[in-house]
């Protein structure tokens, strides 16, 4: 007998397999990606990756100096970067009730958080590159500062917003003036969010390519100098990507598996400190 | 009555934007005495207890009118200053709200405040706030743990040593009992018995039994009115009005 129930029970079997199906393909993009990664990277990798500069086309060599600077400019970015983020983000949360000062920041910073990185790249090399007259490590590391703002501002907002009123009420409740109650209470009951944030942030402009193009742009040797032009994963697996030789396109392929395999590790790394936060409150 | 008025309350309204949720408040608070404040949900008794420490201020569109006077002196006056007011008017609230810190760091957060104590002023401060909480025995081998690791009536204690660490003159308890077992909630009522040796205490409550064990006075409240408001004994043995027999017997409610 075909009653409301069987209808129910078979309309609940077509959602089901079509959410598997789209899981299934969600997943099957991503393992194709890390098979592939894996199956021409891993030949690549070796010790002298980790010991020796990018070498010339027909000579072997590794992938040190892009590792450095890439290394560097990424932290400094996130070092830039995150005090801002941290600072307007809790402006958001705590001190914007009034006024449309933080609407107004608030709309500007999902503009800048949905930006191509690309048009970040242009504008360090506009007014800086030029200004200075030549690609640096600095201008590298101030354009991914610009990346790394908007996500810590949106992360932090998000998760003071995530600490009950009370909190605020039972602080401000013994005298505490605003600052006090912000500096004491809120950011440590927010803080294993608002790091998983910095550390998704650092996470993600390790790999940004277009950004770097136009201000660290690259270098052949090892270089420790700021303001000089600095090697990096993302440009170095570009040009040697695009360049017709076997040797270079191997090494494009293992940093390519490198930096995959380094952003992958974060972001499980970022969700487990925010699990365990969560579970111990 | 014999004994001094700690707070004063001289037609007070209040309002969440345009909802008028008190009216023409007229109270006195005695000092050193349980005041407690009862009505169903809603008819303003947690407004009421938040207007006398100026929690309200948090928040955009609530404001206060009329005259709150502690010691004579009108607190809702712009020019009080609102953290001075709250270190003198400490408050517990429904939910036990442990700072994610140490037990020890939960009470001397308060303390170092408005004081500069030695490191042994210090810790002698908050033995005499968990000593006076009872929360002392139960802690004292683990006052580095976080305060999140105690149980929910720990937690409350806990809440209410910080608010006394700090010797304010008014203890404001809202409900601090109502998310607690029937063991933690005696602990509590005890608690408040011997804290009115030490502060003036007001209390909101939804369990009249709660009122009639620990409070002198005793308001009934209905929608943002004060209906009755004397000694605890008269209104429980012999209201004056219907509305207040009523409630209290449980016909309404």
């Amino acid at each position: 007998m075909f009653t409301r129930y069987h209808r129910r029970r078979i309309i609940n079997s077509i959602n089901l397999s079509l959410s598997l199906l789209t899981m299934v393909i969600g997943l099957g993009a991503l393992s194709w990606i890390l098979w592939t990664l894996l199956r021409f990277g891993i030949h690549g990798i070796s010790l002298k990756l980790f010991t020796e500069i990018t070498p010339p086309p027909g000579s072997s060599g590794g992938l040190i100096n892009a590792i450095f600077g890439s290394i560097i400019m990424s932290l400094t970015g996130t070092l830039i970067g995150t005090p801002i983020g941290i600072m307007a983000g809790t402006y958001l949360s705590e001190f914007g009730q009034r006024g449309i000062l933080a609407p107004i920041t608030r709309f500007i910073n999902d503009v800048l958080l949905s930006a191509p990185s690309i048009v970040i790249g242009l504008f360090v090399y506009e007014v800086y590159v030029v200004t200075t007259h030549h690609f640096s490590g600095w201008a590298g590391s101030f354009a991914l500062a610009l990346l790394v703002i908007p996500v810590v501002v949106r992360t932090t907002e998000d998760m003071l917003r995530l600490v009950p009123d009370t909190l605020r009420e039972a602080a401000a409740a013994l005298g505490a003036p605003r600052w006090k109650v912000v500096s004491s209470v809120i950011w440590k009951a927010s803080s294993a969010g608002m790091i998983t944030g910095v550390m998704l942030a650092f996470a993600r402009i390790t790999g940004e390519t277009a950004p770097l193009l136009f201000t660290a742009l690259n270098n052949q040797f090892m270089s420790t100098n700021m303001n000089a032009p600095m090697s990096n994963l993302p440009v170095v697996i570009f040009q040697m990507a695009m360049s017709p030789y076997d040797d270079w396109h191997d090494l494009a392929w293992a940093g390519a598996l490198l930096i995959t395999t380094t952003v992958l590790l974060l972001s499980i790394l970022a969700r487990v400190v925010f699990k365990k936060d969560q579970s111990a409150n | 009555m014999e004994t001094s008025h700690k707070i004063s309350l001289r037609k007070l309204d209040f309002y969440y934007g345009k909802h008028h949720a008190l009216k023409d408040i007229n109270l006195d608070i005695v000092g050193n005495q349980v005041t407690a404040f009862i009505g169903p949900s809603g008819c303003g008794k947690s407004t009421l207890l938040r207007t006398l420490n100026r929690m309200y201020e948090l928040y955009p569109g609530q404001r206060a009118e009329g005259e709150i006077l502690l010691d004579g002196i009108n607190i809702l006056d712009p020019k009080t200053d609102l953290n001075k007011l709250r270190a003198r008017i400490g408050m517990v609230f429904q939910k036990p709200t442990p700072f994610p810190m140490s037990i020890f760091d939960n009470i001397a957060f308060g303390i170092k405040l408005y004081e500069a104590p030695s490191r042994s002023e210090l810790a002698d401060r908050v033995e005499w706030a968990l000593k006076k909480a009872a929360l002392w025995s139960e802690v004292k081998d683990k006052l580095n743990q976080s305060g999140i690791s105690l149980s929910g009536g720990q937690q409350q204690r806990l809440c209410i040593a910080r608010g006394i660490a700090v010797k304010p003159e008014v203890l404001l308890l809202d409900e601090p009992s109502s998310a607690l077992d029937p063991i933690s909630t005696a602990r509590i009522e005890e608690l408040i018995h011997e804290l009115k040796n030490d502060f003036t205490i007001a209390i909101v409550t939804h369990s009249m039994q709660q009122a009639a064990r620990v409070s002198d006075f005793t308001a009934y409240m209905y929608l943002g009115e004060m209906m009755e408001y004397g000694r605890t004994d008269v209104i429980f043995t012999n209201p004056t009005k219907k509305e207040t027999e009523d409630y209290i017997t449980g016909k309404f409610g």
